[in-house]
């Protein structure tokens, strides 16, 4: 009796225990699907069905992948150095990175946006901005290179950007921080943002045939934070969407003081008509500024860097009808719009829900000057309700931002709650929900962005992965992860790491770019005033201290490949030209000692590398890309000697040569 | 009263008082329990665990019954979002006495184990309830007070939400799902409660027992 009575004892507990133990919540475990593995898999030797063009956050650079696979192809160096592949260390490219306050080795490259004709991507450019010193890149998609780099004046953080027009008729980059306009009078207490800080946006003209940048006019605005924007397309094409926060001009942590407002604004701006006003004259000419323009030649393979002192600024204070607010709730992040145009879709960051905003129903807002009693230094306030299609109630936490498919669908990223929402535009119903691992920013639907999505896959951008892969150290990959989303639920396939940090992405049809990629640069259209003709060219030339190697590089030889003659106080110049005329034929070049990085020549450039002997002796160089069987024997030797040694200029490859 | 009834009273007195003792199992347990209350002291008591998509392994915050524990500064960064205050271990009161009461409830248990009055241990019962009943209630007033009282500046600010843990399961509270348990020394502490109420059950149905058979 006393025993079972016991033993009851310890099995109510034991049952109380366990089933406290048992009722312990579950984490979000992982949902793959069950034959993701053939859906990503690519087999040996076959190509992804799409490019996408991966933006590298703090790397400062853009990769480029394979979708459906997630295979990396290439990282193209656009704002920091890279000096695998020589960017900013050859002669040729250092320009590329000039500022108005001279070299930048780094920045931070954040969005990603596709040259569009039509409301579609057109495969000629990707677009990239720099959000630390403000800049805007233009990357051909023939060569995977950058070929452009403007800096925006008036500029403090270029994080809104850079997003283009329906025909990229204008890349928009508009400031994250406000700031005095450039010039002397920046010199201001900081606690006067209210009187002195300006927010300014920029646009940024794009040449039809070259994609050559000109600062065409720029708006200024109350000062704002202006964070990400959609230009409109369709319907609303000849407006623009901008996100902006800290309506309480704040200008210390920002953290509390501007996230107090309930609404802050999604600014609508008539582009057309500020482009007419423009064209009218009706701008005043700023000639204060300092910003340079780097544009690269394909055919002289080098840089130039120029630096522009004037820009065109339209105050929106002076015009009536260019720009109107929108309230959007807590802190707005995404505005974005779908593709018909129609709905333009506001992601506060603190916000509890999602609203949507109707472009038909703004324009009769502004029509009806259905107008706020207050304006917004100066800008009419359009009533909340007046543009409101509809919200998305309890979406999930910390919406971001909002891609679209083909069918009317909508994608939003929560931060907060770590997961994608897929939600009908119209309706506003939340159709499903999956969980990312961990917090995503940036999502990209391939197309999304356009007036046609391509659909079928989504990727999200994770800040976080912990225990996603094998443990690294403190310092972890941000990573990517693909959705089908051709069916109903979304599907996840596919986890991989990415570069840097990715913001956003663009997907384009692999078979949209891979004809035009080019393969090698034709020889005879080298323009590069260093360039050697042919091996019998080859030769090493002084003009006082400046020392110039005309070198040749091909299958397994560098010409010359014995140097003599340089003196200590040299600066010596490797002009060295690739004459390869094969597919996949790179040659490098490295120098011992040189305080710079190795040359990446490709098939029928010209790449220069300068170096400056620290002391006497011998110094071995050597083709740096495994080119060939022989690739071992592809080096050299130069000679430094004392200043004003007499040992001759010479050089020769094989047969010894006398002084030339 | 008359004589008869007298002698019957009498003699169920000296009954009583030889049923006042309690059995050897009951000492064993109330000493035995002393001693598990002294480890109650070092031991963490309670945990509440917070789960988030972004923090998949959870982080845990343990009440001692003289500090906290766990991943308490993570837990401060992120609950400075909200506008929740930031908890220091100074600012409960109930973290300097809280070691001598636990030290003077096991010393009881041991002293009530070595007289082994029946009586003693009903009185020993009550206030062991007693404890329980005002710890959970002030522990359920601390949490309801850093869950609701939030910084008005605070970034995150979501009309009509406050913050308060559960006092015992789970609760989602915006993205992390709140998990509240006790802990080794809660469970010990639960389970010295639940053998002390065994004593007492015993022992009461010992007594009514022999109590019945003497009369």
């Amino acid at each position: 009796m006393n025993l079972r009575l016991n033993l009851m004892w310890i099995m109510a507990l034991a049952v109380v225990t366990t089933s406290f133990h048992a009722c312990r919540p579950k984490g979000a475990g992982s949902t793959v699907t069950g034959d993701a593995a053939q859906r990503t898999y690519i087999p040996p030797g076959q190509y992804d069905e799409l490019y996408t063009f991966v933006s590298g956050g703090f790397s400062g650079q853009m990769s480029v992948y394979g979708l459906p696979s997630g295979r990396l192809f290439r990282v193209i160096p656009v704002f920091s150095v890279d000096p695998e592949k020589g960017w900013g260390f050859s002669e040729e490219t250092k320009p590329m990175l000039e500022t108005s306050h001279g070299f930048v080795p780094w920045d931070d490259l954040h969005h990603i946006e596709s040259s569009f004709t039509d409301g579609m991507p057109d495969g000629k450019w990707m677009f990239a901005n720099s959000n630390n010193t403000p800049r805007l890149a233009r990357i051909n998609l023939q060569t995977f290179r950058t070929d452009e780099i403007i800096e925006i004046p008036n500029t403090g953080g270029n994080h809104c950007s850079p997003f283009t027009t329906e025909n990229s008729e204008y890349v928009i980059a508009a400031t994250r921080f406000s700031v005095p306009p450039d010039g002397p009078g920046g010199d201001v207490p900081i606690s006067s943002y209210k009187e002195n800080f300006k927010g300014h946006i920029s646009f940024v003209s794009v040449d039809k045939e070259t994609g050559e940048f000109d600062i065409a006019f720029q708006l200024k605005t109350p000062g704002l934070n202006f964070d990400l924007s959609s230009a409109g397309k369709g319907v609303s094409n000849g407006w623009l969407f901008i996100s902006c926060y800290n309506s309480e001009q704040a200008h210390t942590l920002l953290e509390v003081n501007a996230s107090k407002n309930d609404k802050d604004f999604i600014m609508a701006i008539n582009w057309k008509k500020a482009e007419e006003y423009f064209k009218a004259g009706r701008g005043t000419k700023q000639t204060n500024v300092r910003y340079a323009h780097n544009k690269w030649d394909e055919h002289t393979h080098a840089a130039t860097s120029e630096i522009k002192t004037e820009v065109t600024v339209l105050d929106l204070a002076d015009f009536e009808d260019l720009a109107y607010l929108i309230p959007c709730p807590k802190s707005p992040h995404g505005a974005d719009v779908n593709p018909t145009g129609e709905y333009i879709v506001g992601s506060g960051k603190l916000a509890a829900l999602v609203p949507v905003f109707s472009f038909e129903k703004l324009q009769k807002a502004i029509a009806d000057k259905d107008f706020e009693g207050e304006r917004y230094d100066g800008i009419p306030v359009v009533k909340y309700e007046s543009a409101l299609h509809g919200e998305v109630q309890k979406p999930g936490l910390g919406p971001l931002h909002t891609e679209f498919d083909e069918k009317g669908n909508a994608y939003t990223s929560f931060f907060v709650s770590s997961e994608v929402v897929k939600w009908n535009v119209k309706t506003l119903e939340i159709i499903d929900r999956q969980p990312t691992y961990y917090s995503v920013g940036h999502l990209m639907v391939a197309g999304g962005n356009s007036k046609k999505p391509y659909g079928k896959y989504l990727v999200a951008f994770n800040k976080i992965t912990k225990d996603r892969f094998l443990p690294t150290g403190p310092e972890l990959c941000h990573s990517a992860q693909l959705f089908d989303i051709s069916g109903e639920k979304m599907e996840l396939l596919l986890d991989f790491p990415t570069i840097g940090e990715p913001h956003y992405a663009q997907t384009i049809p692999a078979d949209m770019l891979m004809e035009k990629s080019v393969k090698i640069y034709d020889i005879n259209a080298n323009n590069h005033p260093h360039k050697t003709n042919g091996e019998g060219d080859a030769r090493v030339e002084r003009d006082g201290n400046i020392v110039r190697v005309y070198m040749t590089a091909i299958r397994s030889h560098l010409t010359p490949d014995v140097i003599e003659g340089i003196q200590l106080g040299d600066e010596v110049h490797f002009h060295v030209t690739n004459i390869e005329q094969d597919w996949d034929m790179p040659h490098g070049f490295a120098i011992k000692g040189a305080r710079n990085s190795e040359l990446l020549v490709m098939p029928g450039e010209t790449t220069t590398l300068k170096w400056v002997p620290d002391r006497t002796g011998i110094f071995p160089f050597y083709c740096t890309d495994f080119c060939s069987a022989l690739h071992q024997e592809m080096s050299g030797y130069v000679r430094v000697s004392p200043k004003g040694s007499n040992v001759p200029l010479m050089s020769y490859t094989g047969e010894p040569r006398t002084a030339e | 009263m008359n004589r008869g009834q007298q002698n019957r009273s009498q003699q169920k007195q000296n009954n009583v008082k030889n049923y006042q003792k309690i059995s050897k199992l009951s000492r064993a347990i109330l000493l035995l329990g002393g001693i598990a209350l002294f480890a109650v002291i070092v031991l963490p008591i309670w945990r509440i665990e917070l789960i988030a998509p972004q923090y998949p392994e959870g982080l845990e915050m343990h009440i001692y019954s003289y500090k906290l524990g766990g991943q308490v500064e993570i837990i401060n960064g992120l609950n400075h979002y909200i506008g929740m205050q930031v908890l220091h271990a100074d600012d409960f009161i109930e973290f300097t006495v809280l070691p001598y009461i636990i030290g003077v409830y096991g010393f009881f248990f041991i002293v009530v184990g070595l007289l082994a009055r029946r009586k003693f241990v009903y009185i020993l019962m009550g206030a062991f309830i007693l404890f329980g009943i005002v710890s959970m209630v002030d522990f359920y007033r601390w949490l309801y007070e850093y869950g609701h009282n939030l910084d008005p500046n605070a970034p995150i600010i979501v009309p009509g939400m406050a913050y308060q843990p559960p006092l015992i399961g789970s609760k989602q509270l915006l993205n992390f799902l709140a998990f509240s348990i006790p802990d080794t020394g809660g469970w010990i502490f639960i389970g010295v409660g639940l053998l002390l109420a065994y004593c007492t059950g015993k022992e009461f149905l010992l007594h009514k027992k022999l109590k019945n058979s003497t009369t």
